[in-house]
């Protein structure tokens, strides 16, 4: 049974089925509330919700409990400093670290906090909020956003994070000090006099291979990369795709040379009148459309960067992508055919598998 | 000493619907209420101690500003804004 968590724009959806056909809808919570993240613990077990109430701010929730049932608890520190200039609009990510009780969450505006107690309490990352260059950031139009979270299996003080648009950070400290990793990406919406020294880089999402560390894949904002330095320096991979413009990318964590991304066009960043999911298996190398069962007509779908979600690995890998019209497709052969999950959602923010 | 009225969620935080507050501005009396009561630090204002912006504040059964005078026991209620679309 595979368990899937839909962040919407109207609250938390709880499915649940076989990777064959049409699932569940087992749970709702934050009835009507935006919620723009949940992921589940593998290691513990607890849920994370991060909602973003309209009257009360953003906020990280967490249980222990069903997911429809009363013991969500909010969880402390989620914040700014108090008496500054700026307010926390939103938290993008939630992601499991690799030490005990270790969990990120990423926000609005280009915020990392940690938890070490298994979500209860967190603290701002101070050495990036307080980074000589954040003058430099720049927010794009769904705001300045720690997006991507990626740790280095194994080594807690080593960890990668993209933001939108102040490109790609490494730490090999635990956070302590934060060093750009941008060499090789090319902005093209900046002035070419402008892209050698640019910060202001729109990641759009990242991932790390998690048998080969040193291998990252970003989907950019005109460009899919891929890293082989832990990400200090990219490599172009997006020859051979229809569009280099995209928002998710996800990998089979069974396969270092795999990628999976779903390209939009530029203009109007949703899918070209069909829907195709594009795979690498030689790290970008080639790529091959992947598109029985999907929609080939008058198919124009929106999938936002949290959108799109893997679980297993080899050849039954499971894929799931929602769109922002409601509907989820889903795949329990890697890709190589799909089915209809859900329809009718409120706009999907975010899927994580499981 | 204002009286400050809590519903739905912030009463559930505050674990109370009724609670006196000092405080001689609207802002005042909100601070005052997050630092009393650490369940609902964040809530009302954000971190630069602004109210959030869909939420409503009435004393006496009046709309009020963040800076508006809050005399001794005045009632405070703070309700989510209407909304929708």
């Amino acid at each position: 049974m595979t368990e899937l968590l839909v962040g919407t724009r109207k609250g938390l959806f709880v499915l649940e089925g076989e990777p064959v056909a049409a699932f569940e809808i087992t749970t709702r919570a934050f009835v009507g509330e935006p919620v723009d993240y949940a992921m589940r613990d593998p290691r513990t077990g607890r849920l994370y919700a991060a909602v973003t109430s309209p009257f009360w701010g953003p906020r990280i929730w967490f249980t222990d409990g069903a997911p429809g049932g009363e013991d969500w608890q909010p969880a402390r520190g989620v914040a700014l400093p108090k008496g500054g200039k700026e307010a926390l609009k939103r938290i993008w990510v939630i992601v499991a670290g690799e030490a005990d009780g270790v969990i990120y969450a990423g926000g609005d505006p280009g915020v990392l906090f940690e938890s070490r107690d298994d979500g209860e309490t967190w603290a701002l990352n101070s050495a990036l909020w307080e980074h000589p260059t954040r003058p430099r950031w720049r927010r794009d139009s769904g705001g300045l956003s720690v997006h991507s979270i990626v740790p280095w299996p194994g080594e807690p003080d080593r960890l990668a994070l993209a933001i939108s648009a102040a490109g790609v950070w490494l730490t090999e400290d635990g956070g302590a000090s934060w060093s750009h990793g941008n060499e090789g990406i090319v902005a093209d919406y900046l002035p070419e006099e402008a892209r050698a020294n640019a910060i202001d880089l729109c990641v759009h999402h990242l991932e790390r291979a998690p048998l080969r560390p040193e291998r990252l894949f970003m989907q950019f904002h005109g460009g899919v990369y891929r890293s082989d330095d832990a990400g200090r320096s990219w490599a172009d991979i997006a020859a051979g795709l229809p569009h280099d413009f995209g928002f998710p990318v996800v990998l089979d964590p069974a396969d270092p040379d795999s990628a999976y991304v779903i390209p939009v066009t530029t203009e109007d960043r949703v899918t070209d009148g069909r829907v195709v999911v594009w795979e690498t298996r030689d790290a970008g190398a080639t790529w091959m459309p992947r598109d029985r069962g999907l929609p080939q007509h008058n198919a124009w779908l929106s999938v936002l960067r949290q959108s799109f979600a893997a679980t297993g690995s080899g050849a039954g890998l499971e894929l799931y992508f929602g769109a922002t019209s409601g509907e989820i497709v889903g795949s329990g052969d890697a890709g190589a055919s799909w089915f209809g999950v859900a329809t009718r959602l409120p706009a999907i923010a975010s899927v994580r598998a499981g | 000493m204002a009286i400050v009225r809590l519903r739905g969620q912030l009463e559930k935080l505050a674990g109370s619907s009724e609670l006196t507050i000092e405080g001689g501005t609207v802002t005042e009396v909100l601070k005052a209420l997050e630092q009393e009561h650490q369940g609902l630090d964040g809530w009302i204002l954000d971190e630069r101690g602004v109210l959030r912006r869909h939420i409503n504040v009435f004393v006496n059964g009046e709309p009020a500003e963040p800076d508006g005078a809050v005399e001794e026991k005045d009632k405070l209620e703070i309700l989510p804004a209407i909304s929708g679309g």
